[in-house]
């Protein structure tokens, strides 16, 4: 109980939510509300699991903005102008994904970089590639892609997927284990004979396949490749995480608590539409804003728990 | 004694051990062995090549020399993961276990049993259950390691260590943070595991512990093998004499001057405590020091020095007793207080708690006497020039000039560039912890010779030291500490070597 | 390795990039007098670069501290806000407006101070917050409009002419000495080199910390307030939404390049400023030479990894050893 305080802080933080928007707006309170909740926020949810395991471990990725730009414009000039099947496109570009993900992380171990100006690098290198590669929208139109734009249910199913796969890997093997040992104490998992550089240079692969995955389904989603999409999403992630209950420092959090991070940035959003007059930027005070009271809530369980 | 066949049989053996870092020779031709069914003690102060003997042994560093034989197998881990599937785990002062884990995951972190790859939670509670029934302890597996005692994560810790089918359990103090239940409750746990046949490597400052647990010592001085000895011939008087015994070069290095040479200007006394202390830190100690006296702190490492330094110097909070300065009541909750109120404090860790690596001398020199001043009323650059140059002088601090980075110097002149910190804020105490250590025989002397001129001129000094000599050669009175606690104080005639190393080793039973 | 200055690559860099440039762009260092006032490549970097160098002044005593401020951007869209919303709401004096203006970008700096140095608050967390609700405070205040306005006295902060210069560039040179003069003339520089390089034995010496990150955090959203008043008064609008957007990555990469490392301690306040100009030439020359505006992301992603990888001491002792075997 004690243990999932953080948690359940999360989740009835969203019930509350949730509550409040269903009390105020007719309409709110239903399945299509929430299919949509989650379609709108895959892509962010997806490049959201691969931060969970990056700030479980103590480092930071900010290059997943850039990312999903430079993969979704990718996707869309490999399909459109170079004709290739969408599935050997999005092969080739989560392999691409992936790829830059694990030469950031091998950096970062191998010089001891610190991750923030790494995947700062990261960040503009991607956003910089995507530019390079087209400044303009690439608009996909390919039988299979309508297939799956048209499908209501394919984006939730990917992010439920991913999230599945991602708590199969954080508390089933061995790996994720390490990550949160890592991210619990670098030394100590050194002592105690875990494969801290191998682990960390994983976890951020993991986060560039994430993040290129949100990026392929940005081009589901808006059935074009946007070189200038995902704009911020790292902060959007990084706060979805730590509303989430993840702590900064690394080793204590899970992915429960991002899906419902994730789901509880969806309600600001879908509330602010249904609100209609409500000015939008509101989304933005009010995300600070929780993204303070958790890490404050956090101060205070640590406070306790030390004395 | 009816044991597994391995009793008495050699099972590690080390030879001739040699490991030198930059500078330093860690250790010289040292030579260790450990039998089977046997807890044998590695003493030695600070510096002795405790610390470095066991990073060779479980392959935190590469030995440069000699042979190291397990089971008759020659060996040379190359990881701390090398050493233990070899069979030689480690347990650390500080917990080396993951907090935020469970106590299940920490026992089998990086060999979970696996099914498929996957990690088979039911197997691993189990084998976790298990491991600590070895040990007849009983835990909630499932709980997070951080919800239990430091005594009960350091027994999962051995658990784990234990667990990974070793031979050679290596304990580095692992009692240090234990109260005396829970001690008991480690050694009985040590002694079962020694008549199942390991070899345990004990590491600890308490001597009563020791003897209550050891079956044979061997001591390090300097880097050096003094000897090994079996416990039950060598008397507390005999240990202590040789962790801490003649250190011939300073020694041929003493300057003329004795500190007890001079007389203290025995009035009101600077500083006056009483029944101060920290509970869970350090007992309660009476201590007065006057004007012009050099009061010694005594007692070997870890027996509570350090700590009743930094209660005075307001890093960590008394929660008993009373403080007077100058005769007022006070309490010093900061440095900064305790600077404001004239104090000063050459702390022994000079890497984390001294030097300010890559900033020049004279700013190291300044920093102290600026920081009390605010950061308003700069000190100017030629008066700052003027300290520095003055402190390079009067403390022969090598270096061409004073903009080099303190970080480059050596030892020894980075000790004197510190001293030159707390003596250009003319402090009215100096609290000076281990002064001397690391520093070579030269500096040593210089040190020392300072303290003499400093107590001349009519300040209050308390001296941290383990070295016998040292505190006797530089102190008219000597507080004695032992296993966190005032044990005695001498003075005057008592104030001799043999006195003082009695203190020290006395225990509540006489070995 | 040879002794070098800690700023001394920025210096080669910018040499190097205005090097090329002498070779291959004519009329590059060509500077025309039109107006009485001074134009030309050289003149239009200095200007556009301003707003980088006066954050990046500000950003270098908060990574000297050891922390960083990603709430700089932010605090530049709601200082340009504030300013816009006061000349077209009423008519008061340009003074009046900077004083507003200033004391706000004061408070939102203490704020992050305060979460710093009394809440314990990781800085790249505690600044975040500020980062992702100031630009929407920012937003609110404007009404997710473009507000322009007219006010010749504003505007001449951003686009005017001191003795033939931009006035920019010369607000840059007061600031430089206004930090020189707050740093070096009192202890505090002294306090935030050795509260970066060695937080405890700093308070071993006596240093309050607290006031130390508090001073840093407060002088670094002053900063960022002058930069948000030279952005806007420079295009006489304040945009919510694109004023100071990801400037808060510039002026880290400024202060980097110019010789202040990220984890604390010494720090070039000259530095940061030439490590700004090598940011802008870099941009400008790209420009010029006709290639998209998109390789300089690409081209400052290179620059921040070779920078990261020349500090690494890791890489350095590679570097020597290979070259020592060889």
């Amino acid at each position: 109980m004690k243990k999932h305080f953080s948690l359940l802080a999360t989740v009835f933080v969203f019930l509350l939510m949730l509550l409040g928007a269903s009390l105020k707006y007719k309409g709110f309170f239903s399945v299509d509300v929430f299919v949509n909740l989650l379609r709108d926020n895959a892509f962010l949810g997806v490049a959201a699991v691969g931060m969970t395991f990056v700030i479980l471990s103590g480092g930071i990725d900010l290059s997943i903005g850039g990312m999903i730009g430079f993969t979704g414009i990718l996707t869309g000039v490999l399909i459109t102008k170079n004709h290739f099947h969408p599935a050997l496109a999005i092969t080739i570009v989560l392999a691409v994904g992936t790829s830059i993900g694990s030469i950031m992380g091998f950096l970062i171990c191998t010089f001891e970089l610190p991750p923030f100006l790494v995947t700062l690098a990261g960040m503009f290198l991607t956003r910089g590639l995507a530019l390079v590669i087209s400044q303009n929208t690439v608009t996909i139109d390919h039988p299979w892609y309508d297939k799956i734009s048209s499908t209501k249910l394919a984006l939730p199913a990917f992010f439920i997927v991913v999230l599945i796969v991602g708590l199969y890997i954080a508390h089933c093997r061995p790996f994720g284990r390490a990550v949160y040992a890592i991210g619990g104490s670098e030394d100590s998992a050194g002592l105690m004979g875990l494969p801290v550089r191998k682990t960390k240079i994983k976890v951020y692969a993991i986060s560039g396949l994430c993040a290129s995955l949100a990026g392929v389904l940005m081009t589901l989603y808006m059935s074009s490749g946007d070189p200038n999409a995902g704009r911020m999403v790292e902060l959007d992630a990084i706060a979805a995480v730590v509303i989430g209950g993840t702590l900064l420092a690394g080793g204590v959090g899970n992915l429960i608590g991002t899906f419902f991070g994730v789901l509880i940035l969806g309600v600001i959003q879908t509330a602010i539409t249904f609100q209609g007059d409500i000015s939008a930027w509101w989304a933005k005070i009010v995300t600070g804003m929780l993204v303070l009271g958790f890490i404050v809530l956090q101060k205070l369980l640590q406070v306790r728990k030390a004395t | 004694m009816g044991g597994p066949i391995v009793l008495d049989l050699s099972l590690l053996e080390l030879r001739g051990i040699t490991k030198s870092f930059p500078g330093v020779l860690a250790l010289d031709n040292v030579d260790f062995t450990l039998r089977a069914g046997e807890v044998h003690a590695l003493m030695g102060e600070n510096g002795a090549g405790k610390s470095t003997l066991i990073k060779v042994l479980t392959g935190v560093y590469q030995r440069d020399g000699g042979t190291a034989t397990l089971l008759g197998r020659s060996i040379s881990p190359k990881t701390p993961l090398d050493a233990q599937s070899l069979g030689i785990s480690t347990v650390y002062q500080e917990v080396n276990l993951i907090p935020t884990l469970s106590v299940a995951e920490n026992i089998f972190l990086g060999r979970e049993p696996t099914r498929l790859g996957n990690i088979d939670w039911r197997a691993m509670k189990t084998g976790a259950a298990e491991a600590l029934a070895r040990l007849d302890i009983v835990l909630n597996v499932n709980e997070t390691l951080s919800s239990y005692s430091i005594a009960i994560q350091q027994m999962v810790a051995i658990a784990r260590a234990v667990d990974i089918k070793a031979k050679v359990l290596v304990l580095d103090e692992p009692t240090s943070s234990l109260d005396k239940d829970e001690v008991a409750q480690l050694f009985q746990v040590m002694r079962k595991l020694k008549s199942e046949g390991l070899g345990i490597l004990f590491v600890s400052h308490f001597l009563d512990q020791i003897y209550e647990i050891s079956d044979r010592i061997t001591v390090l001085r300097n880097g050096k093998l003094v000897g090994e000895f079996p416990t039950s011939e060598l008397s507390r008087l005999q240990l202590v004499s040789k962790m801490i015994g003649k250190d011939e070069a300073a020694v041929a290095s003493m300057s003329d001057h004795r500190v007890s040479d001079l007389s203290p200007n025995l009035g009101e006394p600077v500083v006056s405590a009483k029944q101060f202390g920290k509970r869970s830190k350090v007992g309660p100690v009476d201590l007065e020091i006057c004007k012009g006296e050099v009061l010694g702190l005594a007692g070997l490492l870890g027996s509570g020095r350090t700590e009743i330094a930094q209660l005075l110097f307001g890093i960590d909070k008394p929660d008993q007793g009373t403080l007077k300065v100058d005769g007022t009541d006070t309490q010093v909750n900061s440095p900064r207080k305790a600077i404001r109120l004239g104090f000063g404090f050459l702390s022994e860790d000079r890497k984390h708690a001294g030097i300010i690596p890559n900033l020049s001398i004279r700013e190291n020199i300044v920093l102290a006497l600026q920081a009390n001043r605010g950061w308003l009323r700069k000190i100017s650059f030629s008066q700052q020039q003027e300290l520095a140059d003055r402190y390079i002088k009067a403390l022969k601090i090598a270096t061409p000039d004073a903009d080099k980075p303190i970080g480059q110097l050596s030892g020894g002149n980075q000790q004197k560039v510190l001293l030159a910190r707390w003596l250009a804020s003319q402090p009215k105490l100096l609290i000076l912890d281990e002064p001397t250590r690391g520093v070579d025989v030269g500096a040593k002397a210089e040190i020392e010779g300072l303290v003499y001129q400093l107590c001349a001129d009519g300040m209050a000094i308390l001296f941290i030291s383990s070295e016998l000599d040292e505190v006797l050669r530089d102190s008219h009175r000597v507080i004695v500490m032992r296993d966190r606690k005032k044990v005695g104080e001498l003075s005057g005639e008592h104030l001799t070597s043999n006195e003082l190393m009695n203190t020290i080793a006395a225990g509540d039973h006489l070995a | 390795m040879p002794k070098t200055g800690p700023w001394l690559w920025a210096v080669i860099s910018l040499v190097l990039i205005l090097g090329f440039n002498l070779v291959f762009t004519p009329g590059f260092f060509n500077i025309q007098l039109r107006d009485g006032n001074l134009y030309g490549s050289l003149i239009d970097i200095l200007n556009r670069a301003a707003p980088v160098m006066l954050v990046a002044l500000g950003m270098t005593l908060v990574i000297a501290t050891g922390g960083v401020d990603l709430s700089v951007g932010a605090t530049m869209a709601i200082i340009g806000s504030i300013a816009a919303l006061m000349v077209t709401k009423g008519h008061p004096s340009v003074i009046a407006v900077v004083s507003v203006s200033l004391l706000g970008a004061l408070v939102l700096g203490t704020w992050n101070g305060v979460l710093v140095a009394l809440f314990k608050i990781q800085p790249i967390v505690a600044t975040l917050i500020l980062m992702v609700s100031g630009r929407g405070i920012a937003q609110l205040l404007t009404d997710g409009q473009i507000i322009q306005f007219h006010d010749p006295a504003l505007s001449y902060i951003g686009s005017g002419f001191l003795f033939k210069i931009p006035f920019s560039i010369t607000l840059v040179l007061i600031l430089l000495c206004l930090t020189a003069l707050v740093t070096r003339r009192t202890a505090m520089g002294l306090f935030i080199e050795s509260v970066g390089d060695n937080p405890t034995a700093s308070r071993y010496s006596g240093i309050d910390i607290r006031t130390v990150q508090l001073f840093a955090y407060a002088f670094c959203g002053l900063c960022a307030g002058l930069a948000g008043l030279v952005a806007t008064a420079n295009t006489s609008a304040a945009d919510a939404n694109n004023t100071g957007l990801n400037l808060e990555l510039d002026a880290i990469l400024a202060v980097v390049i110019g010789g202040t490392k990220l984890t604390g301690g010494r720090f070039q306040l000259i530095g940061s400023l030439f490590g700004a100009l090598v940011i802008q030439s870099l941009t400008t020359t790209i420009l010029t030479k006709g290639l998209a505006i998109e390789y300089t992301l690409v081209v400052k992603a290179l620059t921040v990894l070779g920078v990261c990888l020349l500090q690494s001491p890791k890489f350095r002792a590679k570097f020597s050893k290979s070259g020592r075997s060889n």
